[in-house]
């Protein structure tokens, strides 16, 4: 494979293009039986000669683009030795999953694990694409030859929060799938889960990965928040000998994985293994711990050698339009907080909910849980959802309505200030003149009122750094987002960031990856080590 | 007078197209007193090879082991890993691996043809046959992209089902040769010289060869019926109508005797799996091959190739890799130990006449 000229590549594409010496081909066609993009042929010209051994190395479609019209042995998804079919992911059915909030995926069996792992083809696109760069296809090769425990090793080498990723990553690895171009991807993260769940206990997870804990070198490091990108320098740290403390606010630790994601998604004994085991191996948690109230940035600063903020994106953005101060008008982000903290939010039986992302169908699915009739607005249409199309098919399944091209201008209240109705236009969608996506447009007079007990916004969070005083000068931040160096430094060299509260793309999986690079910046400030 | 003994290196290059191979002879005057083989000249560790190669990249490999008989190799390591595997085979599959066999041993025969005479420096025959030779390579291009090597046969089946037509080029070309091998007779065994120089040279008797363990033509060249196609059949060959013809005497002629009529019974074998066909799925997948795993355990399979039977062990230990793979091959024992014993007391002008008789491939011996 080597690379080519003016062709950069990009996602899922290497930019790499196989060179052939067709001067030893043995025209056993095995690579276009194997090739899971279904784009090696073999030509009928195999007649050739030259005095230059070079002439006989060629780069298929690059050297003789006129290949094409020459093809003779070539590759159709009836004769292709892929797999393109995916092993379905056993579920509860639509209606019987909204009556609890039982988790929905019921997980594969062995045999079905082995079956999918057996599908990959090592290709390495997954591990490209992950911003965790997790060894993925190592870890399935493990599955498919059924060495589970070497499995979990393998994936608890770059990341100690697999089963949450098992359960809700955003997965662009399967995106990039090279089984996908023609068939459905390999199910990575349903493997990962699979993995994951053959340990059953923290107790069974320290047994098989058995991780090498280094003595302690004596420096201390503070980490804010327990999400994640804490979670993950946490652990990394501790196995590197650092004496680590998280200050976390909430009772519980996860953050966003913990009090946003509904346990249907992600049972809280699932997240509760994690966190034990990544106590057992001495990261120490200080639950109800605010930083700026029950504790001050100053002293953690002052206290460790080096400090790591997981902050993440606390405060629901508001519509801002009229009506969205009424009693039942509420943030979704703030709604999910507050079910999986266990508390009770009177939402009564007719419950709209804003936006098209995660949150959007998450604060849908829940309030449909709450037995509520869920009818979601997106601005956009359906295909532009920017949620996992599995979740906004979950939803579909449990009888919540999606109204696409819907623009909420304002909340009705009734004499109480109760809400009572929200009232939308209908959009049209305008293409891009700079061809970016199609924008919405409302049409003048569509109006249509929808009659509700409590309207949910779900268009995006943003940060709260007011924790942080007078450090806010030294710690710069630039459109919400802290400013971090390629090992997630900020502009104070001791403090590390990482999380939503510095990467655009705000999932799970790349706050682990910010964790992990500032587990090594850290390393290199304090110890120097490369 | 007794003459003084000489020692003359005959090959690695030598008439009769059987591959590099060098027999050192210690002669007086013309006659052998003793014939020394020596092998070594295309020994590509195929075998070992295997051992580094997943399932299915060693199915390529298999075809390599004899250059003019490449098909029995895959048949016999198709069925070597369906039996280790319990994988089944459409019918279909089995019919069109029978019509593939037999159009390889009409190839043989045509290469054969050819060899046998020109060993003798009878050079016509070669050129009428290694020419009609090609419209069954023809054929073979057609389906399988290759002429030589066709990588066609494998585990679970065949690659590809025939193409659009096939059916009817295959039986014109059968209907064809047909007629030439009426020619052959004429040129071949209606030849004074041909008869002179092979009847009561090279002779293998019952006791020899039953010693030596021989098989193939040369077996039935000493009047004993011996055929896998028949004792132990696979395939379809135990639902087809053919026979076995066996020749007395042991000597080259016996055996020319036998092949002339193989190859008329092989022609008939294909115009029977062509009429039989069943339609149908032809290849029953295998999984992705980089994850491809066989169960432990280990298989031996027989086939009936053109130099007779040869037997294939393949062993796995459960991995993604062949453990084992050993090919017993018929030109093993006949381009070996029985050369050196029928070369005993023979002439040195029917050296190739005598190695291209018994069988000899030397990229089968070496592997």
């Amino acid at each position: 494979m080597i690379h080519i000229e003016g062709h950069e590549g990009g996602k899922g594409d290497s930019g790499l293009r196989p060179r052939v010496d067709n001067g030893r081909c043995c025209w056993c066609a095995l690579c276009v039986e194997v090739c899971p993009t279904g784009s090696l042929s073999l030509t009928k010209e195999y007649n050739f000669v030259s005095d230059d051994p070079n002439d006989f190395l060629w780069i298929p479609g690059v050297d003789n683009p006129e290949g094409k019209d020459k093809l003779s042995f070539t590759s159709g998804t009836d004769t292709s030795l892929n797999d393109f079919k995916r092993i379905p992911m056993p579920e509860m059915e639509g209606m019987e999953r909204v009556k609890s909030f039982a988790e929905v995926v019921l997980g594969y069996n062995e045999e079905m694990a082995r079956e999918e792992a057996s599908r990959c083809i090592s290709c390495g696109l997954c591990t490209e694409v992950c911003p965790e760069h997790m060894h993925i296809p190592e870890y399935i090769n493990a599955i498919a030859t059924g060495n589970d425990a070497d499995a979990l090793r393998i994936i608890y080498d770059n990341n100690p929060l697999p089963e949450m990723c098992g359960k809700v990553c955003t997965r662009r690895c399967e995106d990039v799938c090279a089984i996908a171009t023609r068939g459905d991807s390999v199910a990575i993260r349903w493997l990962k889960r699979y993995a994951t769940e053959t340990a059953a206990t923290s107790d069974l997870v320290y047994d098989i990965v058995n991780p090498e804990i280094r003595p302690a070198n004596g420096k201390t490091v503070g980490i804010i928040g327990a999400g994640p990108s804490g979670l993950t320098a946490a652990y990394y740290l501790a196995l590197r000998g650092y004496d680590v403390n998280i200050y976390e606010a909430n009772a519980k630790a996860g953050g966003m994985t913990m009090y946003g994601i509904p346990k249907y998604r992600f049972p809280l004994d699932s997240l509760d293994k994690q966190i034990e085991y990544i106590e057992k191996i001495g990261v120490k948690i200080n639950y109800n711990t605010k930083v700026g109230k029950d504790i001050s940035f100053d002293k953690i600063y002052k206290e460790n050698d080096a400090v790591f903020m997981g902050v993440g994106f606390p405060k629901a953005w508001t519509l801002g339009i009229d009506g969205e101060d009424a009693q039942g008008s509420m943030q979704a982000v703030n709604y999910l907080h507050m079910i999986n903290a266990g508390e009770e939010v009177e939402i009564g039986d007719k419950v709209a909910v804003i936006g098209g992302g995660n949150v959007a169908i998450d604060a849908a699915r829940v309030s449909a849980r709450m037995g509520a009739d869920v009818t979601i607005l997106y601005r956009r249409r359906v295909e532009d959802m920017p949620a996992d199309w599995e979740e906004i098919e979950g939803a579909e399944d449990e009888g919540i309505n999606i109204v696409p091209q819907a623009i909420p201008i304002k909340v009705h209240k009734d004499k109480n200030g109760k809400v009572e109705s929200v009232e939308y236009l209908m959009a049209e969608m305008v293409a891009d003149d700079k061809g970016g996506r199609p924008k919405p447009v409302a049409i003048e007079g569509s109006n249509k009122i929808l009659k509700v007990t409590a309207v949910m916004g779900a268009i995006g969070q943003q940060g709260d750094y007011s924790f942080l005083e007078d450090y806010s000068e030294k710690i710069k931040e630039e459109r919400g987002r802290f400013v971090v160096n390629d090992m997630q430094q900020t502009t104070d060299p001791k403090v590390f960031a990482g999380g939503d509260a510095v990467n655009r793309t705000a999932d799970a999986i790349s706050a682990i990856a910010d964790g992990f690079r500032a587990v090594k910046g850290i390393e290199e400030f304090l110890l120097g080590v490369k | 007078m007794r003459e003084k003994a000489t020692t003359l290196y005959l090959g690695p290059q030598h008439p009769g197209i059987t591959g590099n191979m060098m027999v050192r002879l210690k002669v007086e005057g013309d006659t052998i007193v003793k014939a020394t083989t020596e092998v070594g000249y295309l020994h590509r560790a195929f075998e070992k090879l295997q051992e580094k190669r997943n399932w299915l990249q060693s199915f390529t490999l298999m075809c390599r082991f004899c250059v003019p008989e490449t098909d029995p190799m895959e048949e016999s390591y198709a069925r070597a890993v369906e039996a280790i595997e319990g994988r089944e085979v459409p019918e279909r599959a089995k019919y069109i691996r029978v019509m593939v066999l037999e159009l390889a041993r009409l190839a043989s025969f045509m290469l054969w043809y050819g060899g046998q005479n020109g060993s003798l420096g009878l050079y016509t025959m070669g050129q009428w046959s290694v020419g009609d030779r090609n419209y069954i390579l023809d054929l073979f291009e057609e389906l399988t992209g290759g002429r030589i090597y066709h990588m066609y046969i494998w585990p679970g089946g065949v690659r590809r089902d025939l193409p659009k037509g096939f059916e009817q080029k295959v039986l014109k070309t059968m209907d064809y040769l047909e007629k030439r091998l009426d020619n052959f007779d004429d040129l071949m065994f209606n030849n004074a010289i041909f008869k002179k120089r092979t009847q009561g040279v090279g002779i293998v008797d019952k006791e020899t060869a039953i010693e030596h363990g021989v098989v193939g033509a040369v077996l039935r060249g000493c009047g004993i019926k011996s055929d896998i196609r028949i004792d132990d059949p696979y395939e379809v060959y135990d639902k087809l109508d053919f026979e076995v013809p066996t020749a007395e005497g042991g000597d080259i002629w016996a055996r020319a005797l036998v092949r002339r009529q193989e190859a008329r019974q092989s022609i008939r074998i294909v115009r029977q799996v062509i009429a039989d066909m069943p339609g149908g799925p032809v290849y029953n997948k295998i999984p992705n091959p980089q994850k491809w795993t066989v169960p432990k355990g280990d298989a031996y399979v027989r086939t009936e190739s053109v130099r007779g039977e040869i037997g294939l062990y393949v062993a796995s230990d459960g991995g993604n890799k062949p453990r084992r793979v050993h090919l017993r091959g018929a030109a093993y024992v006949h381009g070996i130990t029985l050369l050196e014993d029928v070369l005993k007391g023979a002439n040195i002008a029917d050296v190739s006449a005598i190695m291209n008789s018994l069988g000899t491939c030397p990229p089968e011996i070496e592997r």
